[in-house]
């Protein structure tokens, strides 16, 4: 390929939050019509040098130039207009607006100040059809999937006739279908000149689609690589500053009494419908059970309802046995159930309140943290920073809000507080969505030391990939069922593929 | 709004209208008082109407406003107090004092915003405190202006409270000339006559009345159908999109609670220059929090808080209609003849509508949340 010419520069970018510094002295660049991958450690400033590009920052010092001309962004409305759009680490749509006003939002038009519903529409089906986005432009965006909310994402962008797109972590929350449709898009996005920063965890994605690779770590650039020239190790390396263990090291399973038994369990969704159908498992002490299975068959709802957040609509629950059906979250958890939630925001977190109260939020009313309803800062304090400790926090202090963290950090608060308390369960919900290499490591690690001490773990994830690493036992749900129930040394990642697919377990 | 709303408003309606049609049967018939309870209904649900569109301009933009019944407390006696300026120490005739009384109102109402603006939008107070601050301070500086002004000895009226410039008059909307006119094409019958006379005369109101049902269809079309309304829903639902997409988010915020005050201003002018020609301490006497009630029953809708208001108005028309029938009262119907009853009735109401039997209601997601960068 020949060297296209850059169309994006960033020079000597440098931003201070209080107490860290999120990028220091950054250089990057961007080629016409190529995916310029940007990897780094949780907290390495991806984001933070994103948000910067696109005007949500102002940069301390440092320069941005776009075609080779030097330009003043002060908000997104100056990075619109120079042909930047962003799709955001957490999505930035309106749930109850349909597909066409979310995408028309600050860029409207009207006739007789009238907005032009029709014109939109045309436009949305045009571009859709254009780079095969397949949408619907009426449907409302809260009761859309992830991957189509995605999608709703990049036409904003593309609406606005960007030519730079920055996707930050855009396959976090999809599933493997859905990451090789989007990957299907940015290849005919580039093809038609548009040219992309894609910012990720997954070395393999990286390493399949990247044009160019640019490693980041605490706030500085350590490299930019090509990937021809450079393997998952490496990568893993660089972004870390040490050698990674990417396969996760464990011992067979010495399986006890059950913790957790599941009887014809149902749970209906918030339209009312049955979303769990009758499903029965058990997990033992000291084994992981993993639940396969692509989003959206009734992973999320059956989680929520046997960590007391959901009601079932029948079936029975018994936990460290006793029947638990029904049972309120505060009584699952001093039982010794640990759950870590998919939606780290909304179900993990206080996102306005501060990393110390976040990691106490599920024992603060005991010992040694409230004594006769009195809060105990000093104990507070002592094991958040404990835990920060442990878990590699990347926090400037333990008094920050917890909002103000990188994202995948503040992944790590929910994991650090659930796993830190007397517990005999883990229910575990994509626990390692969007954190860096180094971090997976260290979970990973973590859950199979606390198998080996006799902790029950059921562990869902939409990552086969770690389904197989640590699970002793895989089950596979599909359409509200369990399909099969397998030994984990006894199938193939293709096999559960199938499965996950629909495919029937005696065919 | 969905079908259980719409049904619950038009039984409670429906309900109020009988009690008075079959009390009032033995004096009136029962058109005339249907078309009478319609008219009363529609005039005192003026300030509940307004009142609630101030509150959903305010949140629709994520600004909780509960100040509505100070800045309407504020407008109110401004407003009279203008009018009463112009009328009797610079000698304006009535109507130029009562404009001028209006515009004042509202000027007093968007100021009072303005301060809930600066207080919730440019310095995140919790906009509760902000609302509360606006309703003591109405409370205390129109009460002492009150007394200073018109009751100390030696104030400017010296104890002797001026003849106001009246009340605005009542605008002829042609409704009976249009039902008749229909009623000579399709061959006039008598009954058609009947009709005509009977309500023709329900929409011959005063000019803040018939704003206020003018200003539901604007307001629905503004925030429903224009870009100044997409906007600030997308402000009030998720600040931080609409920031990406380059939307300046405290502009809108502003500029929506001065609309709102704007609305609570018309209001607060209808209590003291188109309902009453007079100003009494603390006088709006809740009717800024009924309003608030009727925005949330009304999910944040004009059109539903509209109807809400309404209910509330025919509450208070039946107040109104029963003192006029005390007379005429069956026996058997002595608890009517109860003020306390019949008065607590709009006030039952609204707590029952507000427990939210009638299904929930959803708030604009970023509503009462200051936006941080
Ligand atoms: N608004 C903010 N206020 C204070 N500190 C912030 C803010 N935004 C980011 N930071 C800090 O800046 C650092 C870089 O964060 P950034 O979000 O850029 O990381 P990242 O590389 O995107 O990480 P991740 O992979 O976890 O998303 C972190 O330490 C974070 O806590
Ligand atoms: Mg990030």
């Amino acid at each position: 390929m020949t060297e296209q010419p850059i169309v994006l520069e960033a020079k000597g970018i440098t931003k201070n939050f209080p107490g860290v510094l999120a990028n220091d002295q950054v250089d990057f660049d961007l080629r016409k019509g190529e995916i310029h991958a940007l990897l780094g450690e949780n907290g390495a400033g991806k984001t933070t040098l994103m948000n910067i590009l696109y005007g949500l920052y102002k940069p301390d010092s440092g320069e941005i130039k776009v075609n080779g001309q030097p330009v003043v962004i002060h908000s997104p409305k100056d990075s619109i207009e120079a042909g930047i759009g962003m799709v955001h680490q957490h999505f930035m749509l309106v749930p109850v607006f349909t597909v066409a006003e979310n995408i028309m939002l600050g860029d409207e038009t009207t006739r007789y100040g009238v907005l032009d519903q029709k014109a939109v529409v045309r436009r949305v089906k045009e571009l859709s059809k254009q780079y095969s986005l397949e949408i619907d432009p009426n449907a409302i965006v809260g009761q859309l999937p992830v991957g189509v909310q995605q999608r709703v994402e990049i036409i904003k962008a593309l609406y606005r006739n960007a030519q730079i797109l920055i996707l930050d972590e855009p396959t976090a929350v999809l599933t493997p279908q859905e990451a090789d449709d989007l990957f299907v898009i940015m290849r005919e996005l580039t093809r038609r000149g548009v040219s992309i920063i894609f910012i990720t965890h997954k070395l393999k994605e990286v390493l399949a689609i990247a044009d160019r690779i640019t490693v980041m770590r605490a706030g500085r650039v350590v490299g930019t690589v090509d990937p021809k020239d450079t393997n998952e190790q490496k990568l893993a390396a660089m972004m870390v500053g040490r050698e990674v263990i990417l396969k996760v090291e464990k011992k067979p399973a010495q399986p006890g009494k059950q913790v957790l038994e599941v009887e014809g369990l149902s749970v209906h969704d918030w339209r009312g419908l049955e979303t769990v159908r009758g499903v029965t498992f058990q997990v033992r002490a000291g084994e992981i059970l993993g639940i396969a299975g692509v989003q959206g068959n009734g992973q999320t709802e059956l989680v929520e309802t046997l960590t007391g957040l959901r009601p079932s609509a029948g079936g029975k629950i018994r936990f460290s046995g006793q029947d638990m059906t029904g049972k309120s979250p505060r009584l699952l958890t001093e039982t010794g159930m640990a759950h870590i939630p998919e939606d780290r925001q909304r179900h993990g977190l206080v996102l306005s309140y501060p990393v110390a109260d976040n990691l106490v939020l599920n024992t603060y009313y005991k010992q040694p943290f409230g004594v006769r309803g009195i809060m105990q800062p000093a104990a507070i304090d002592a094991n958040a920073r404990k835990l920060i400790q442990d878990f590699d926090i990347r926090t400037p202090s333990p008094y920050v809000n917890v909002g103000k963290l990188s994202g995948g950090n503040q992944q790590k608060v929910i994991v650090a507080r659930e796993l830190s308390h007397e517990i005999n369960l883990l229910i575990a919900n994509q626990p390692t969505r969007g954190l860096d290499v180094g971090s997976i490591e260290y979970i990973h690690q973590e859950i199979v030391a606390m198998r080996d001490r006799g902790l029950g773990v059921l562990l869902v994830s939409a990552e086969l990939d770690e389904i197989m690493a640590l699970s002793d036992r895989i089950a596979v749900m599909y359409r509200g069922q369990i399909v099969v129930t397998v030994d984990a040394n006894k199938v193939t990642r293709e096999q559960l593929g199938l499965w996950m697919a629909g495919a029937h377990p005696e065919e | 709004m969905d079908w259980k709303r719409f049904s619950f408003i038009t039984l409670v309606i429906v309900l109020l209208f009988t009690v008075v049609v079959l009390v009032g049967s033995a004096a009136q018939k029962p058109v005339v008082i249907i078309a009478s309870m319609l008219a009363t209904t529609l005039t005192v649900a003026t300030p509940l109407t307004l009142g609630a569109l101030s509150g959903i301009f305010c949140e629709r933009s994520g600004v909780v406003n509960i100040g509505i019944e100070g800045m309407m407390l504020t407008a109110a006696f401004f407003g009279w107090l203008a009018a009463i300026y112009m009328n009797s120490i610079f000698g304006f005739s009535s109507m130029p004092s009562l404009i001028v009384g209006v515009l004042f109102a509202i000027l007093s109402s968007v100021l009072m915003s303005l301060l809930h603006a600066v207080l919730s939008v440019t310095f995140k107070v919790d906009q509760i405190i902000g609302g509360t601050v606006i309703n003591i301070l109405a409370v205390g500086v129109t009460g002492f202006l009150n007394r200073q002004l018109f009751f100390e000895k030696g104030s400017v009226f010296g104890g002797n409270v001026p003849h106001a410039p009246g009340t605005l008059p009542i605008i002829h909307v042609p409704v009976q000339e249009g039902v008749e006119a229909i009623c000579k094409l399709t061959g006039g019958t008598e009954g058609c006559q009947t009709l005509a006379n009977a309500f023709g005369k329900v929409f011959d109101q005063q000019p803040i009345t018939i704003a206020a049902i003018l200003l539901v269809i604007l307001s629905h079309f503004i925030l429903f159908k224009t870009r100044w309304g997409l906007r600030t829903r997308a402000v009030g639902e998720h600040p931080r999109a609409a920031d990406t997409l380059g939307i300046n988010v405290q502009r809108m915020r502003y500029l929506n609670v001065l609309i709102g005050g704007v609305m609570a201003g018309l209001a607060g002018a209808y209590f003291t220059l188109e309902s009453v020609p007079s100003f009494e301490p603390v006088m709006t006497n809740g009717r800024g929090f009924i309003a608030l009630a009727a925005m949330i029953f009304g999910n944040w809708t004009p059109f539903g808080a509209w109807a809400a208001s309404l209910v509330f108005g025919a509450a208070q028309a039946l107040q109104i209609n029963m003192q006029v029938f005390r007379d005429v009262i069956p026996a058997q119907w002595t608890i009517l003849q109860n003020s306390y009853v019949v008065g607590l009735t709009p006030y039952i109401l609204t707590m029952i509508i507000l427990t939210g039997i009638i299904g929930k209601t959803i708030p604009p997601a970023a509503d009462g949340q200051p936006y941080e960068k």
